[in-house]
């Protein structure tokens, strides 16, 4: 397997422990979630924001799910949250992306939202995924994937516990 | 005017359970006509009585199984919508267009081969083609991703399994549940199970250590907190109240059933999770519990033993507090206290060995044992039982329960 002329490529690319390929390389994105890819790939994160009554919503959608108005304003995120729940897959979705685990993805409550409109799922990267917490800060870092997309992702505020200044 | 006690299940037919893959090469067309076919001659009718289908997850097409049975006309075709969440809630479909007018005899049945496919891997399955194959274009290009899938794809969770962990997580987290009441769960379907040898697939006693030595798949859920997968096929025959006095089978009264749930919750699962914080670490059934204890006009305690949808052993602990058995937050030590076992448990749960252990029919094998309880011949009969609950989910929106009583 450490003979890399011999070995079959793997599908999904260079793999590592803790981070979950990005296999999506483009957004796909339509005019209602093409704002949130180019400020990803300028590293900010923005969120669609009821201009009525102020509920984000993320993914856009067509209308609010409070107050049912369609109008929306694009309002840039600290980036920073807090981790409100996870899992650590500890068994590959596939034989291929076995180099992957013990990786942490978890949903993500957004700082300057109010809760569960403007969650995020994601991969929780740069930890040791047996100190994951529920509660635990963390920060948006983008990993930028082709010239479309950047994935978000996040890890904890101040880097691993032990990696120093 | 509502449904309650107006229908009543009269006739029940199963193929055998297989494991999944195993009922090849039948074809899921062909078992949900033999389902069919033995669940009108349980209740002493023919395919000539048979004129509607009250079904749900699409699970079948009925212009398929009508037209090769013969059926001779087909007054009522109607599905829940989504998936599994809907299977007891079909029973009060059936119950609706009876007593509506619309129809007079309704089979309600699931047919399920996982041989070239595997339930729950569809979105992985789909996700990782897509990835494989978008560098050359392929069968995906131009097409099939829309512009909310790239807010998901990339974070590594991609299955049912991976989302009800995240429930769960959040469960422990607020609550203090334990993986050794999961265990319990899963310990206890076991047990029934094993008592069970026509039709329960897994029958090995199982050890607490066992339980914690099991492979852990999305941590905090191991292999034995996942449904088994499984083929087969069950269908029920519902008429209404009258009709069913005079056929072959002991009546099981449809006394109220609902399906539904919060706006909010539909996109729950297996997507955003953005359902509000009081509802988050629940299973979704608490709208739907109320409105069906309403219709059929009793409390929990009436209830002589519940058939909960068991595709991951901790839906079991919140839908106990979601109906009612127990306290919110209250269901991990109320099942370690042993409540939910058969013969001594104040509230029987699963006494057919469930998802987890006799077999994954899409929960027809919950309805299935509703109906066997209250007819007096379950394997695992609770004595006396009048009155059982059987549901369907936590999934996306419709989850779904149904009261029968005998």
């Amino acid at each position: 397997m450490t003979d890399s002329s011999t070995a079959t490529p793997n599908p999904f690319g260079e793999l590592r422990q803790g981070v979950f390929p990005s296999i999506l390389k483009d957004p796909h994105a339509d005019e209602t979630t093409q704002p949130f890819w180019d400020a990803a790939a300028d590293g900010r994160l923005v969120a669609t924001r009821c201009t009525n009554c102020g509920t984000f919503r993320i993914p856009p959608a067509p209308y609010c799910y409070a107050c049912q108005h369609t109008d929306t304003e694009w309002v840039e995120l600290p980036g920073t949250g807090t981790i409100y729940t996870f899992t650590i897959v500890r068994h590959p979705l596939a034989p291929d992306l076995a180099p992957t685990v013990p990786y942490a993805s978890g949903v993500i409550e957004l700082d300057g939202t109010q809760g569960a409109g403007a969650r995020m799922i994601c991969n929780i990267v740069d930890v040791d995924v047996e100190t994951v917490q529920i509660g635990d800060r963390v920060e948006i870092v983008w990993e930028r994937v082709s010239d479309t997309m950047s994935t978000p992702r996040v890890r904890p505020i101040g880097g691993p516990p032990g990696a120093g200044a | 005017m509502s449904i309650k006690d107006q229908a009543a299940v009269v006739g029940v037919g199963a193929t055998p359970y297989y494991k999944r893959g195993q009922s090849y090469p039948q074809s899921e067309l062909e078992m949900a006509c033999k389902a069919t076919l033995l669940a009108l001659e349980d209740a002493g009718l023919t395919i000539n009585d048979l004129d509607g289908f009250a079904i749900y997850s699409y699970s079948c097409d009925p212009a398929q199984v009508a037209s090769t049975l013969g059926v001779p006309e087909v007054r009522f075709a109607a599905s829940l919508t989504s998936g599994g969440g809907g299977c007891a809630g079909a029973l009060g479909l059936a119950a609706a267009a009876i007593h509506g007018g619309m129809a007079n005899v309704c089979v309600t049945l699931m047919t399920l081969q996982q041989h070239k496919r595997r339930l729950g891997g569809s979105a992985v399955d789909g996700v990782l083609a897509y990835a494989t194959m978008s560098e050359g274009g392929g069968a995906y290009g131009g097409s099939g991703i829309g512009p909310s899938v790239a807010f998901t794809a990339n974070n590594g969770l991609l299955s049912p399994g991976h989302s009800f962990s995240l429930l769960t997580k959040r469960h422990m987290h607020q609550y203090g549940t334990k993986r050794e009441h999961m265990a319990e769960v899963v310990m206890s379907s076991r047990e029934n199970a094993i008592r069970r040898p026509l039709t329960a697939l897994n029958r090995k006693p199982l050890t607490i250590d066992d339980y914690f030595n099991a492979r852990m798949i999305s941590d905090p859920l191991c292999l034995l907190d996942y449904t088994m997968e499984s083929d087969g096929a069950v269908a029920v025959i519902t008429v209404s109240a009258e009709r069913a006095r005079d056929l072959r089978q002991p009546p099981v009264y449809i006394m109220g059933s609902a399906h539904g749930g919060t706006g909010r919750w539909g996109p729950a699962i297996f997507r955003y999770f953005q359902a509000p914080d009081d509802e988050f670490a629940s299973s979704g059934h608490r709208p739907v519990a109320k409105r069906v204890y309403e219709m059929a006009g009793i409390t929990p305690g009436d209830v002589d033993v519940a058939l909960l949808y068991d595709h991951f052993s901790p839906m079991v602990i919140m839908q106990l507090e979601d109906y009612g058995f127990c306290g919110i937050g209250e269901g991990g030590p109320f099942v370690a206290d042993g409540n939910i076992r058969w013969g001594t448990g104040s509230i029987p749960v699963n006494t057919h060995g469930g998802n987890l252990s006799e077999a994954y029919i899409i929960g027809m094998t919950h309805v299935r044992e509703a109906v066997e309880q209250l007819r007096g011949v379950a394997v695992n009969q609770v004595e006396d039982a009048e009155i059982a609950l059987v549901t369907g989910g936590p999934a996306s929106l419709p989850v779904s329960a149904t009261l029968l009583r005998r």
